[in-house]
């Protein structure tokens, strides 16, 4: 049968220009009735400057909570084959490695159950999935484990890990990003399947400060590799750069870095360890003479968010270093006793950042059990109200 | 009562409560939680054991997920 392919001249602007274009990619699979209708409605809400889908419901696959994100056509009879188009999904592996068999499987499975179309990989970093009845879903998802493969998550549960290729393919790697992200989605299945929490929770894990998953604007836990010792300098590499006229050292290296802590006497560079913040930029600069020290971990922090509901948010240091060494125990309970308090005490659609605005930082440490540190200080106050408590032993023994 | 007994028990509560506010309420797992904590006690019915019988009730299909701007606990379509 032959599709009778909608007319689209608005979203035909869209394959002008030398970048790639989605529509020009969705046009090539336009003879499957899916995609045709699909491009029929992106057209219309060109037209009439509405989007025409509605998402939520009652769709997913036996046992799970996540995974599947239920969409529906508000136009159903004017385009019938996407009155269901759902997205699912699909947990992948840890730094985005695939032999191209398994992407053939993957292919397959798709375009024998859905529309063919995939998101490689959406902004939550799974696999994606677009366009799929609802009577399809539990087939798909039944083929997928076949292969090997899982859901990730969705709605209010933990959100399928995410990370850098790390060691795989990265020298500045400060931990194995790939083994911490495997170990959590497996030691979190229940959290990843079965939503328990006011909203999403999400982990992201960077190598190094370059934070290459973009994790301090995106994971409500960001895990970013770091350091505690000295820069590893190679002076004969520094000099190298320097006489063959790669970089200019005074303008492009220590005149750029944030803290001002290196020095370029005409021979010798000269870093002042204490005061690094471990941006990378000289690293990154002259990556044949520096790299990151030896003593190697990551900081842990909280709260960052996308504006959904409220604005953006960074997340904020709560760990300075933590030694990143497997199997993560104490990270573990820590991310327990988060997940306790804000489960508790969460408002429904409230991401813990912005439950930790709520509270107070400080009375959300008390409740975590979390010492205070310098490190969590965004900035120093500007007022001169310090409140100062003694703990009680403290206050027994001054009175003593 | 065993361990197998009671969760069995607190399933069918939670059950029972989605079932009576079908349509009026909407349960996150949290509310069942903190809802049979209070009626069992914190001391007999704690949050690992209410995580098991929440798993019971979507595995055995009386219940299931729904999205609504958040992940809630209801019947299936149809009940
Ligand atoms: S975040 Fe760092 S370790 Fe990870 S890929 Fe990027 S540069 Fe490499
Ligand atoms: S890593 Fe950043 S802060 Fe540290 S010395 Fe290099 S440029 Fe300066």
């Amino acid at each position: 049968m032959t599709t009778n392919k909608r007319e689209t001249p608005l979203i035909d602007q869209l394959e002008k220009g030398p970048w790639p274009s989605f529509v020009k990619e969705l046009k090539k699979s336009a003879d499957n009735p899916m995609t045709n209708d699909l491009l029929g409605v992106l057209e219309r809400s060109y037209n009439d400057r509405i989007g025409h889908w509605k998402h939520g419901g009652l769709v997913g696959v036996m046992g799970y909570g996540g995974g599947v994100i239920g969409r529906y056509c508000d136009l159903p009879e004017e385009f019938p084959n996407v009155a269901h188009f759902h997205t699912m999904r699909i947990n992948h592996p840890a730094g985005w490695f695939y032999t191209s068999d398994v992407l053939r499987k993957i292919c397959d499975i798709w375009e024998k159950h859905g529309s063919g179309i995939t998101n490689m990989h959406g902004s939550t970093g799974d696999i994606i999935f677009l366009g799929c009845v609802t009577d399809e879903l539990e087939p798909t998802f039944s083929d997928l484990t076949e292969a090997g493969f899982d859901l990730g998550g969705s709605g209010s549960d933990m959100r399928t890990p995410s990370c850098c290729c790390g060691m795989a393919r990265c020298e500045w790697a400060c931990y194995d990003t790939m083994g911490f992200t495997y170990d959590i989605t497996q030691h979190w299945q229940d959290e990843l399947h079965r939503p328990a929490f006011p909203y999403k929770y999400k982990f992201k894990a960077s190598g190094c400060p370059n934070d290459c998953v973009a994790s301090i604007a995106r994971a409500d836990m960001s895990i970013i590799g770091t350091w505690r010792d000295d820069i590893q300098q190679d002076d004969a590499a520094v000099a190298e750069y320097v006489t063959s006229g790669a970089v200019d050292i005074v303008e492009d290296v220590v005149g750029r870095c944030p803290t001002q802590c290196m020095s370029w006497d005409g021979e010798k560079l000269t870093i002042n360890n204490r005061d690094c913040v471990r941006c990378m930029h000289c690293i990154n600069v002259m990556p044949k003479a520096l790299a990151p020290g030896k003593d190697r971990g990551a900081t842990i922090l909280l709260g960052a968010k996308a504006p959904i509901i409220g604005g953006a948010l960074l997340s904020s240091v709560l760990i300075p270093f933590y030694e990143m060494e497997p199997p993560y125990e104490d990270l573990k309970e820590l991310v327990e006793e988060i997940w306790d308090f804000w489960g508790e005490h969460g408002k429904n659609r409230e991401r813990v950042g912005e439950f930790i605005q709520r509270i107070g930082l400080g009375n959300f440490l008390e409740q975590i059990g979390l010492e205070p540190t310098p490190e969590m200080v965004v900035h120093p106050r500007t007022n001169p109200y310090i409140f100062f408590e003694l703990d009680e032993d403290e206050d027994e023994e001054e009175e003593d | 009562m065993s361990d197998e007994d009671l969760i069995n028990e607190v399933a069918n509560a939670m059950y029972e409560m989605v079932k009576e506010y079908h349509g009026k309420k909407n349960f996150k797992a949290m509310d069942l939680t903190k809802a049979m904590k209070q009626k069992y006690g914190e001391d007999k019915v704690n949050k690992a054991l209410c995580k098991k019988a929440i798993r019971q009730l979507i595995d055995s299909g009386r219940c299931t997920y729904s999205y609504v701007g958040g992940s809630y606990i209801t019947l299936p379509a149809g009940s």
